[in-house]
């Protein structure tokens, strides 16, 4: 009796977050996992129980929607590839270059960062034009950069290209939006090295290099991989960034953008909570281990 | 480079010391105008004349300055501005109130199962829109919450909720033990150790997650334009609808985009510490 005196006021101040936080995240997980079984059309989401086939569907290459499916997971992956390696490489670059101190670092922190502020959509409207593909006087955006500096070569559609890796395309955007974001992880893990260690192999005649390859790189790990997580989820749910750039375009197609075309646009409700659930398992495969990870490591230190 | 005397790795630094500083600056300098690259597209083309404004001199400066652009297009971005105003404003305040009372409780007046409470919190601010959004918008119209701004502010707070309390939660466990049980000492009970124990030194954490919700509610696409109608439209929904327009000039789309990221891009500026740390919040780094 004592004891519940002691928690149930805590208990009872977090219950109303943890019951609406209990229906709108794993009630409505539910609830579209129990759809994506039915052949639900339109609103009213009641339909007759069709077991795996809105999956099957998905799963079935010889169909419009499998085949469109397919060519989205494909897409998907590619960009999470690009977008991820660019980005922690770019990321990674960026603080070590910020990372013994230059003049002005608190400025080139600003602007590698700002972008985090701004929304994808007003993000895709500058880098869909900055990405055209328009040719003679229609030349514009870094084709005509490239062009006018002698890099011509370097022109192409971007994400109108005619080959399977447009959406590589949209991982620059994308980069652009988020290395900073890796920049700052990165920066914080290196100056969270001691100076203790750096300066004891140096004594020993290791020079800076050998110091970052030897004692600060192991140490980078976690961060690394709290950069990869943060971005592979990211890029699994681009959502409004491929919206606003080009939203019919089959090129830049995502199970993201399908499932709200299949949904809010076909009336597919059953169809649609199917490709939700398998955007949502590909995000859990990815973060629940990182949450699990994460608490542990809270829980020990 | 086998040979290491004494002087060896100090002479070697020494000559190239000064070519490495160089470069350095010059590859952060050109990361800078990767950056940089979309905001003078954007204020350029904005500030341009519209009989200057042309596909093929986007990279141009303007031969004249004129505002005309922001003219134009003030009367359609304005409902959204204010709507954005209207709706980021109060999610800001009631997000970090909740979050803060939830993150008091998980740090410092903890029940038992706090442990497997709190990741299951966590997991909420991880998953895709997508598998919440049929029920979601099924929901919100049945409770005739579709269509105005209470439903999407109302949404925004709910999903708020991981984050905000992982701030919070951070935050305070970062103060000692002693000054709670001074208090519970002293006799005070929970309301009363948050009012005048905890609250008191939380402003910084109040101003982390009050910037980081209302960057995430001023910047959301996804529920403003599920959840509502078109008087009620959020500043992204609008710009969106007006970049999408057909034969809407170049200057009035920049213009527009400029004038949607102002807010945000201010907060940025003036209280960029705290939005860096809820970045890293955000990453579960505490």
């Amino acid at each position: 009796m004592r004891q519940i005196r002691q928690w149930g006021p805590g208990l009872l101040l977090v219950a109303p977050s943890l019951i609406v936080l209990g229906i709108f995240v794993y009630g409505f997980m539910g609830w579209t996992a129990n759809l994506s079984f039915t052949s639900a059309r339109g609103r009213n989401l009641t339909g007759d129980y069709v077991g795996f086939d809105n999956y099957r569907e998905l799963a079935d290459e010889r169909g419009v929607t499998g085949q469109r499916f397919g060519i989205d997971t494909q897409n998907v992956l590619i960009f999470t590839a690009v977008f991820v390696a660019g980005s922690l490489i770019a990321g990674l670059v960026m603080a070590l270059l910020l990372d013994r101190g230059v003049r002005g670092e608190s400025f080139f922190r600003s602007v590698f960062i700002f972008p985090m502020a701004i929304s994808f959509i007003a993000i895709a409207i500058v880098w869909r034009w900055l990405l055209s593909n328009g040719t003679g006087t229609q030349l514009t955006g870094l084709n005509k950069l490239f062009s006018a500096s002698g890099l011509g070569f370097l022109a192409n559609d971007w994400f109108k290209s005619d080959s399977g890796w447009a959406i590589a395309a949209v991982a620059l955007p994308a980069g652009w939006a988020l290395s900073g974001y890796v920049m700052a992880l990165f920066l914080a893990g290196i100056r969270g090295v001691p100076d203790d260690l750096r300066e004891a192999a140096r004594v020993d005649g290791a020079r800076e290099p050998q110091v970052l390859w030897h004692v600060v790189r192991p140490m980078l790990l976690p961060v690394t991989m709290s950069a990869l997580v943060i971005l592979a989820h990211i890029s699994l749910k681009t959502f409004d960034l491929i919206y606003a750039m080009d939203l019919k375009s089959l090129k830049i197609d995502t199970p993201a953008l399908f499932m709200w075309f299949t949904t809010f646009e076909g009336g597919f409700y059953g169809r649609g909570a199917a490709i939700a659930m398998l955007l949502l398992a590909g995000v859990a495969v990815v973060i629940i281990p990182y949450i699990w990870y994460s608490v542990r490591a809270e829980r020990r230190s | 480079m086998t040979t290491r005397t004494a002087t060896g790795p100090v002479r070697i630094e020494s000559r190239w010391a000064r070519p490495l500083q160089v470069g350095r600056y010059l590859l952060l300098f050109a990361f800078a105008c990767f950056f940089l690259m979309p905001v003078y597209v954007l204020v350029v083309t904005a500030l341009k004349d519209p009989v200057q404004v042309s596909v093929s001199r986007m990279w141009e400066l303007p031969q004249s300055l004129s505002l005309n652009g922001f003219r134009e297009v003030w009367p359609k971005l304005r409902p959204g501005l204010v709507n954005s105003v209207l709706l980021a404003v109060p999610v800001s305040i009631i997000s970090s109130v909740l979050g803060a009372a939830n993150g008091f409780v998980l740090s410092k007046w903890r029940f038992p199962g706090a442990d497997i409470v709190f990741p299951l919190i966590l997991f909420g601010m991880f998953i895709p829109y997508q598998a919440i959004l049929i029920p979601m918008v099924r929901t919100m119209r049945d409770l005739g919450m579709q269509g105005g701004l209470d439903g999407l502010i109302l949404v925004h707070v709910i999903y708020g909720l991981p984050i905000t309390t992982l701030i919070f939660r951070s935050y305070f466990a970062g103060i000692s033990d002693e000054l709670i049980d001074a208090a519970k000492v002293d006799g005070a009970g929970m309301l009363r150790t948050l009012a005048y124990v905890a609250l008191p030194i939380a402003p910084p954490a109040f101003a982390v997650a009050m910037i980081w919700q209302f960057t995430s509610s001023w910047n959301d696409f996804l529920f403003g334009v599920m959840l509502t109608s078109k008087e009620n439209w959020p500043v992204t929904v609008a710009l969106n609808n007006i970049a999408g327009g057909q034969q809407v000039p170049f200057h009035e789309v920049m213009a527009s985009g400029l004038l949607a990221c102002l807010p945000t891009l201010l907060v940025y500026v003036v209280l960029g510490r705290f939005f860096m740390r809820g970045l890293m919040a955000g990453a579960l780094k505490g």
